[in-house]
């Protein structure tokens, strides 16, 4: 009988793949203690999203050698969530999923450090998430994916001939499950499609015709939903609905009853109204576990470089059968969020205020309300008033003057875009290039720069 | 997963398995059993007593980056089968007589234009695919141009470009042209021979015995009727007479369903209620979508694999890393027969290791009548480099993929996978094979 040679350690099977060489590797990996090391002591990975998918995020990150993870959702815990978040038990209902699941995962993995954020994506500044090496999501709304997709892809910056440079690279795992159904995805912004290069992907969200819900409803949903968009108005005015107030919902399956009974259809019960009313998708455990697991083997893959990665999008279906696929999806160069930017060339003299209402026009924009970042500097914000006040002597300055009169950077804008006929917050990159750079005063190198610009001599 | 730990295991689970299992009818203790980490020699062995005890086994192994899943049960036959998209059942190409009656009662060319464009557009075209029939013989649409002929004709009826039925008839219109009758998949189920009914057969195959009868009789060629209807643009008292239409044919079709299955229990010497209403009434709302699963023995797999499909995947450029992996995780278990340790699982004699798997890989391929088929160089080294390593990440996510099957053999809903799945995580391109 062979006797083992080597100590019994907690990483022993992690090792196998962080300490020893291999040829099916990612580039730059570099096999040794030092990794391993690295990994635990200075790799910091944020986990978005405590629910489904980030209660086994936190788990398996935290078994795959991970020490310090930060963990971001703004939903306190209930009852409905308890058939597969793991992390959490009766007793836990009402508190914030966040704190929850980072207590109970440091209880169970001794070493492991998890920072906990109860507040909205949103509410975090922009360098807070620079913080981090990698991101992983585990989401279940598409605007808070395009959310953080926005952030990460706007800390990317290129080189001059449009290479992403790859210190500002940011790369994310987004996972996403809906019954038996998943996928995982691998994001490195610049070099893989980022979220908004493959929007199309998702279809549109199922709206039942006004007139249905109006004048013809021929099922349970549509009595529904006729109490719940149309009634609750004309009878509340201009309170607005919440579905987490039991109140509000027992009115609206109140009245969607009174519909179905008018119109002599069967089926409203209080179930279903709650179902149609939050829209809710069923969501099963094994599931969350398949795709996290994915995204949590992928996050290890690319910090450590240990392996190969998903080349970029795996689904997932287990209803029929089982059935998974990879796709390697190709970036959109034009990408708005993760490409080099929209171009906008503007005269050296053009205001802040002038810009401002340009982006409103622009065709590829028609971003309102926008406030403006170069880099560290606020140059505008539109909230909240107290710098509002601030920034607005800055609205008659040349953005020239308030970009430090460099020839072109980049730009971020924030405001309310129309998309799709609907409004959303939107943060874009913008590329500013600022034409005829040589004002009176800078004739001699404006010379000069005009000469570097031309390719046969004067 | 140390040779001495792993050899305590088996000890264990044969004495277990002695002791307890074949003792005390293991059919008895379990409807399920999952089975990880186990050699092959431990695969084979419980494979036979569950298949004899009929328990359902599902096998997980997680080895470094790579693993497989396998179900392995003699038969699972499922009624709820929840395919995701099935067409519906609304019998456009085929009414039966009350359709027939209320869709004379509903004149198309109604005056009123509100009126006009809130028929249903099922009453549209069984009233266009009876106009059509009337002029071509009794036959429906078949060639291309036929079909487009038809669409017209729909469309002809149209007095207003904003007419919603009427563009949903002439989406719909492929309805009408589809086949009449069952599937193939559900003949082969009637034609299969358990279909034939004994005092032995399971209660799925009796209703499939008295399936066979309704669809040679009463059903003139068809199943049961389903009998829901989907949402379309229809006045709400239109709408609503057309789903009792529906409902009280399924209930029919499910009362003479039920009188077969009643007569056939009792022929076959059982008690004519012991199949419940319910049971009878999901049979026959599923009855176009019944599925049988049936899995080969796990030892009948490994001694005597699909070569060709073996061989095309080790060439196949793109997924040939996990038939690799299939064949690899099985030769580490012969290795390990034979040098008392897996291939790299300690850090000493890599080199001869990696030589040595390679060796007993080949002489596996050749024993399964693989000759002239090879495995990269880099997957074997990779092979090794895992040393039988159980990664958590790898370990959840086979283990989330046997807990599904698990959860859909046990509650006889959805389809469970046919086939061994191996997992690839090197590049996830893992897959599905029946071999």
């Amino acid at each position: 009988m062979v006797l083992m040679d080597a100590p019994q350690s907690k990483s022993r099977d992690l090792d196998k793949l962080l300490l020893r060489s291999g040829n099916l590797v990612g580039p730059g990996f570099f096999p040794g203690t030092d990794l391993r090391d690295d990994i635990r002591e200075y790799v910091r990975v944020l986990v978005v999203g405590a629910g489904g998918l980030g209660c086994e995020l936190l788990k398996d990150l935290a078994l795959s050698g991970f020490r310090n993870l930060d963990v971001i959702d703004m939903d306190r815990i209930e009852v409905t969530n308890l058939n597969r978040q793991f992390l959490f038990r009766l007793e836990d209902v009402g508190k914030p999923k966040a704190e929850v699941a980072a207590k109970r995962v440091m209880e169970r993995v001794s070493g492991v450090e998890i920072v906990p954020h109860f507040s909205r994506i949103e509410d975090k500044e922009l360098d807070f998430y620079n913080d981090f090496n990698i991101i992983a999501l585990g989401l279940d709304s598409i605007e808070a994916r395009r959310y953080i997709n926005g952030v990460a892809c706007g800390f990317l910056e290129y080189d001059e001939d449009d290479t992403p440079r790859s210190e500002t690279i940011k790369p994310m795992v987004d996972g996403g499950t809906e019954g038996f159904k998943g996928h995982a995805r691998v994001i490195v912004p610049g070099v893989t499609p980022c979220f908004e290069c493959t929007i199309w992907l998702f279809p549109p969200q199922v709206k039942f015709p006004l007139c249905t819900l109006a004048e013809t409803p021929r099922n349970a949903a549509h009595c529904i939903e006729y109490a719940h968009l149309i009634k609750w108005h004309e009878v509340h005015g201009g309170k607005s609905f919440d579905p987490d107030e039991p109140e509000h919902m027992k009115w609206v399956y109140d009245e969607a009853i009174k519909r179905a009974e008018l119109f002599g259809i069967p089926g409203v019960t209080y179930s279903l109204t709650q179902g149609v009313v939050k829209n809710i998708i069923p969501a099963i455990a094994s599931t969350n576990a398949i795709i996290s697991a994915a995204c949590a083997l992928e996050t290890l893959k690319i910090v450590s470089g240990c392996s190969k990665t998903l080349a970029n999008y795996l689904t997932y279906n287990g209803g029929e059968g089982l059935h998974t696929k990879v796709t390697e999806f190709e970036r959109d160069k034009e990408c708005l969020v993760c490409g080099p930017g929209i171009l906008i060339e503007l005269d050296t003299s053009i205001t802040l205020q002038k810009f401002i209402d340009m982006l409103e026009e622009h065709p590829k924009l028609l971003l309102s309300k926008a406030s403006v970042k170069h880099g560290k500097d606020s140059l505008y914000m539109q909230a909240p008033p107290v710098l509002e006040e601030m920034h607005r002597p800055n609205l008659s300055k040349p953005l020239y003057d308030l970009m430090g009169r460099v020839e072109k950077d980049t730009v971020h804008v924030f405001g309310t875009a129309l998309k799709n006929e609907e409004k959303q917050s939107s943060l874009t990159k913008l590329r500013v290039v600022f034409k005829e750079v040589d004002g009176v005063a800078d004739m001699d190198t404006a010379i000069l720069r005009v000469n570097s610009k031309r390719k046969t001599p004067l | 997963m140390d040779p001495k730990s792993s050899l305590e295991t088996l000890e264990t689970t044969s004495w277990w398995m002695r002791g307890v299992l074949v003792n005390q009818k293991p059919s008895l203790l379990f409807t399920l059993v999952i089975a990880t980490q186990l050699v092959e020699d431990s695969v084979v062995k419980l494979d036979r007593i569950c298949r004899e005890a009929n328990v359902k086994l599902v096998f997980v192994r997680s080895y470094g980056l790579a693993g497989f899943v396998r179900v392995s049960v003699k038969e699972h036959t499922i009624i709820d089968s929840k395919p995701d998209h099935f067409l519906d059942d609304l019998r456009l190409n085929n009414p039966w007589p009350e359709l027939k009656s209320f869709v004379e009662t509903i004149d198309l060319n109604v005056s009123d234009a509100v009126a006009h464009k809130h028929i249903p557009y099922v009453v549209i075209l069984v009233k266009m695919a009876d106009e059509w029939t009337q002029s071509h013989s009794g036959n429906l649409p078949s060639t291309r141009e036929e079909k487009k002929a038809f669409k017209d004709l729909v469309k002809s009826k149209m007095i207003s470009m904003d007419e919603d039925n009427y563009k949903e008839a002439i989406e719909a219109a492929f309805k009408v042209f589809a086949p009449r009758g069952i599937s193939s998949e559900i003949q082969q189920i009637s034609n299969d021979t358990c279909a034939e009914p004994s005092s032995n057969s399971s209660d799925f195959w009796v209703m499939v015995a008295a399936l066979k009868e309704f669809v040679s009789n009463e059903g003139d060629g068809e199943a049961p009727l389903e009998g829901s209807i989907p949402d379309m643009t229809s006045s709400t008292e239109h709408y609503i007479n057309l789903q009792k239409i529906y409902l009280a044919k399924a209930e029919s079709d499910f009362l003479v369903m039920e009188e077969r299955v009643k007569n056939i229990l009792k022929k076959i010497g059982r008690d004519p209620n012991s199949i419940s209403k319910p049971t009878i009434k999901s049979f026959c709302k599923n009855a176009r979508k019944l599925k049988v699963c049936r899995y080969r023995m796990v030892e009948d797999e490994f001694s005597n694999p699909s070569v060709t499909e073996i061989q095309k995947r080790l060439a196949d450029e793109d997924y040939s890393g996990a038939m690799g992996f299939y064949i690899l995780l099985r030769a580490v278990d012969r290795f390990t027969a034979n040098y008392n340790k897996f291939p790299g699982q300690f850090d000493g004699g890599m080199d001869e290791d990696i030589s040595r798997l390679k060796t007993t890989a080949l002489s596996l391929l050749t024993d399964l009548g693989c000759n002239g088929s090879v495995l990269p160089d880099d997957l074997i080294n990779e092979m090794c480099r895992f040393g039988a390593s159980e990664l958590h990440v790898v370990a959840a996510f086979l283990g989330g993929i046997a807990s599904q099957e698990a959860i859909k053999l046990v509650t006889k809903q959805f389809v469970p996978m046919l086939g061994t799945y191996i997992f690839n995580g090197i590049d996830h391109k893992s897959q599905l094979l029946t071999l």
